[in-house]
């Protein structure tokens, strides 16, 4: 299992039929996401992607697709999940819990830093004006992300009518009536999981 | 932003734990999603930061590296300094402000941590059941619908009024120019901060 040569992968997967790079030890791991999470401004999973897939070759495209639909829907920070599960697949929870400290660790430190930095600072009009500004963008660029990934609500089982209800009702629900989040969850979020089984069922009865 | 002084007893430490491990499992989507949340209880209801705060954290956030989560690290961090006076207050200031990073990220990450270690090898067995599917599609448009109400909640925080229409505008025009162009984020970030020291919006 472990090459004499651990970096030089043209030698040590000559025996093995898939030639699949993977890490080597929990400090590459550590480094490799560290890594990723510093270049990640406003979003780490373009990042990830580059790193993991098209660099490291670590996984291939398709097993990138399938543990980030996987991370996407489990609670919790996407990117955070995602780190979980490609280090607990390598070197088990040890792994996993290395690839989040890599994760995590420079950039909780650099966030400290930058509002220490600015609670200094933090009654001048200016600064106060540049973090109403940013404010602004910052909540633009959360909405964005919503509007973009409309786009793969075409694919849903659900069908159009039903996601863009549901969407209109949570939008609702939390932007203007300000309910609990846990009630809009439990209850929008319920009824399209059920509609979708439904629908999913439907679907594995008719003939293709 | 100057300090508001706040008190808080182990109690409400405790509270401030709990109220982020029970956001935790919720964060289907990201911990961005339980934002309105956060808001309400925080703000509004303990007022243990005030809203210039919480808006600053996840500011912050955005414009630094790394996950986005960290701005539960930084709304504990602002509790923390509330509560222990500020930095100037010297270690007992900055124990309390670690003391909020550790118990808000702790919340937010354990309980999904967790989780995400249970679910993701049996979900990668199981993946073409039709109870993980359904769950997979049915939670879509909910959680895309959750992010723009946290645009629009971010938004109205400074004001829902006309008198505010700048801000609205900004945020409307970053959201269309970042769902339809591949801009970099951090010349938004700037255009931002600049145009808000410039007194603009």
């Amino acid at each position: 299992m472990a090459s004499p040569f651990p970096d030089s992968p043209a030698t040590c997967d000559a025996t093995s039929p898939t030639p699949h790079p993977r890490p080597h030890s929990l400090t590459e791991l550590f480094w490799a996401f560290t890594a990723l999470a510093l270049q990640g401004f406003g979003g780490v999973v373009a990042i990830a992607q580059r790193e993991l897939v098209d660099k490291k070759r670590w996984l291939t495209q398709a097993e990138f697709v399938e543990d980030w639909a996987v991370a996407q829907v489990l609670p919790g920070p996407n990117v955070v999940n995602l780190s979980l599960m490609i280090g607990d697949r390598y070197f088990g929870v040890r792994g996993g819990m290395v690839a989040l400290a890599g994760m995590l660790s420079f950039p909780l430190v650099i966030v400290l830093v930058l509002a220490a930095l600015f609670a200094g600072v933090s009654d001048s009009a200016m600064v106060q004006g540049a973090l109403r500004g940013m404010g602004a963008v910052a909540a633009g660029m959360i909405a964005a992300t919503g509007l973009k990934l409309f786009a793969a609500l075409k694919q849903n089982v659900l069908g159009a009518l039903v996601c863009y209800a549901l969407a209109a009702m949570t939008f609702v629900a939390i932007a203007l009536l300000k309910l609990p989040l846990i009630s809009v969850l439990l209850g929008l979020g319920g009824i399209g999981a059920l509609w979708a089984y439904r629908q999913l069922g439907r679907l594995e009865k008719a003939p293709a | 932003m100057s300090t508001s002084l706040i008190t808080l007893g182990t109690a409400d430490w405790l509270a401030l734990l709990t109220h982020f491990l029970s956001l935790s499992l919720l964060a289907v989507g990201g911990a961005i999603t339980t934002v309105p949340d956060m808001h309400r209880t925080l703000v509004n209801q303990h007022h243990w930061l005030s809203d210039g705060q919480f808006n600053a954290s996840i500011a912050i956030a955005q414009a630094a590296p790394g996950p986005n989560v960290l701005f539960v690290a930084l709304m504990g961090w602002h509790v923390g300094l509330n509560a222990g006076g500020g930095l100037g207050a010297g270690w007992v200031g900055w124990g309390s402000a670690l003391l909020g990073v550790l118990l808000s990220m702790l919340g937010i990450l354990l309980p999904s941590t967790t989780l995400t270690f249970a679910v993701s090898r049996w979900a990668h067995q199981n993946r073409e059941l039709r109870a993980v599917r359904a769950f997979k599609q049915g939670m879509v448009p909910v959680v895309l619908a959750l992010l723009l109400a946290t645009g629009w909640i971010l938004t109205a925080a400074h004001g829902a009024d006309l008198a505010h229409w700048p801000l609205w505008l900004l945020t409307a025009c970053v959201a269309v120019l970042v769902w339809r162009t591949k801009l970099h984020l951090l010349w938004l970030l700037g255009a931002g901060a600049l145009v808000g020291a410039l007194g603009w919006v």
